[in-house]
């Protein structure tokens, strides 16, 4: 299983790696807010202009 | 000058492109899935026989279909959550170009025969260097982007797509490593047993990091959005990115059990495959608690239906995975259509249907509508959708099943009872029923090109969805 003197080194420095990105990303504060994040893409808007004007006009509609 | 939009074009062909791949790749699965039944119904022509479709199957649907779900949902979510456009639209229509032309060199040479014979990476080496290629430029791409984000926090889907494109880039590069001979072969760096441990690293990765951390990106940005709610606990999507990553790598092994592999390398294998149980499981109930106060969406929407019926199958998939992995159960399933059952549960269940969802809330986006042309028809291809998978898995379930026992029946003296015709025999029904199932799918990928037809000859080309002003910190 020679193979092995490859593969476990190769995993050992891919989990060295996702490692530094975790000690970097808690280092950077990345991790400090825990409800944030979860909230601001509700908070994006990505309707287009033209499908809200549509949206618009059906509830105008309604609305008479 | 700093851009006042987004780059939605390279969205835009992606999701197209989904569509169109998903079709081709499906309608080859029902092909094969018919030659099963009745085995000339292809006429004895050689490119269209089993041993190449079959490959074809995997590749249009893994790497066609899902792959250019992932483009378009990675390419528009860290656009959308960083507040930037793209690092570089030149390099965003490399990445399509390129990946289009690797799916039509891959047809191509496919269905000629020209094959590595390695499952999941059976592509020659020349097509194997343009795939590394281009995965750089999207690397590039979507690490600049991220680089270059308004937003302090990098929203977690972020996370998880940057996960897999890391990571397949890895597995991609050392599983491939080969010695060309001629253009179109070549031979693998490993020998025996060692290539076949270094191939079901990657195919076992390629599930986990493509098939699963990738989607999973997916879901954690388009089931908030569409349900309107922030997700359960983000800080249950950090610890399940985080434990999912430490633990995917090592399972590979599974895949070998009973076979020349050292006996620890196989237990560990097992180990690390129970084990990951935890964070999928975690992930699921985030996924489908997100929706805890608004379940009644559930009645009204369609898009929702898919997205949670995914989850439901990841969910399903990710504890049937970890039981087929334990040494005595898969003394049973292994080699039986129950493997087949397994992977459908997730290609067809989670992958397609989350893929499916998110792309119904695409698109409208795209094309300047305010939803898809009819959201009825979005019903009904979740219908025919869910009930195509579920035919396809409990029909393999079974077979396999019978399979594995006929296989392992002895009479009294020590002889088999069946041989391996009678089992072949028993399966007739099963691949009917699967057929069907599968047929079902299929024809809800036509419902889905006909209703984006439609929204896209009624709505209008988003060149200019503009980035918000306000920066949130």
């Amino acid at each position: 299983m020679d193979i092995l003197y490859l593969l476990i080194p190769l995993s050992l420095v891919f989990v060295a790696v996702i490692a530094a990105f975790f000690l970097w990303a808690v280092k950077s504060g990345q991790f400090e807010d825990m409800e944030g994040p979860a909230h601001r893409i509700l908070m994006d808007d990505d309707l287009p202009e033209e499908g809200k004007r549509g949206a618009q006009q059906k509830s105008d509609e309604n609305a008479r | 000058m700093e851009a006042t939009t987004y780059n939605y074009k390279v969205v835009r062909q992606f999701a197209i492109m989904t569509v169109v791949w998903g079709i081709v790749g499906m309608l080859v699965g029902v092909i094969i899935a018919a030659q099963l039944i009745w085995p000339d119904i292809t006429y004895g022509i050689e490119w269209l026989s089993y041993g190449r479709l079959r490959p074809l199957h995997t590749n249009a649907v893994i790497f066609a279909f899902g792959g250019s779900a992932l483009f378009a949902t990675s390419l528009y979510v860290v656009q959308r959550t960083c507040q930037t456009r793209l690092l570089s639209d030149g390099l965003a229509s490399f990445v399509f170009w390129g990946w289009q032309l690797i799916i039509v060199l891959a047809a191509v040479t496919l269905v000629l025969g020209i094959t590595t014979s390695k499952e999941y990476a059976e592509l020659e080496w020349p097509i194997d260097v343009l795939i590394a290629v281009v995965w750089v430029a999207y690397a590039v791409l979507f690490f600049g982007t991220i680089v270059k984000r308004k937003t302090k926090y990098i929203y977690v889907a972020n996370w998880f797509f940057g996960a897999y494109i890391v990571t397949i880039a890895l597995l991609h590069i050392v599983n491939s490593m080969a010695f060309p001979v001629t253009l179109t072969k070549s031979y693998s760096m490993y020998a025996g047993v060692h290539d076949a441990m270094v191939q079901w690293w990657y195919g076992h990765n390629a599930v986990g990091f493509f098939l699963t951390t990738a989607f999973l990106g997916m879901m954690y940005y388009f089931v908030p959005k569409q349900a309107g709610r922030p997700i359960y606990s983000y800080r249950l999507s950090i610890v399940h990115f985080w434990t999912l990553n430490f633990i995917y790598m090592w399972a590979g092994p599974h895949h070998l059990l009973y076979t020349a592999l050292p006996d620890w390398a196989q237990s560990l294998g097992m180990i690390f495959s129970l084990m990951l149980i935890a964070p999928s499981w975690g992930g699921m109930i985030n996924g489908i608690m997100t929706l805890s106060g608004a379940w009644h969406k559930l009645r009204t929407d369609p898009i929702l239906k898919f997205l949670i019926v995914a989850l439901s199958f990841y969910g399903m998939s990710t504890f049937e995975g970890p039981m087929m992995s334990v040494k005595t159960v898969n003394a049973l399933s292994h080699y039986t259509e129950w493997t087949i059952g397994h992977v459908h549960s997730g290609a067809l269940g989670w992958v397609a249907m989350i893929s499916i969802g998110s792309l119904y809330y695409l698109i409208p986006r795209l094309f300047g509508r305010e939803e898809m042309w009819s959201v009825r028809l979005i019903n009904v291809h979740f219908w025919w959708s869910t009930i195509g998978v579920v035919l396809y898995i409990a029909s393999m379930w079974i077979a396999g099943v019978a399979q594995g026992l006929m296989w392992r029946a002895t009479n009294d003296d020590g002889t088999l009872t069946y041989s391996f015709a009678q089992s072949v025999n028993a399966m007739y029904p099963f691949y009917t029923i699967r057929l069907i199932g599968g047929t079902m799918f299929f024809a809800g990928m036509l419902l889905m090109a006909y209703n984006v037809w439609k929204t896209i000859a009624a709505g209008r080309v988003v060149n200019d969805a503009r980035i918000p002003e306000a920066v949130h910190a």
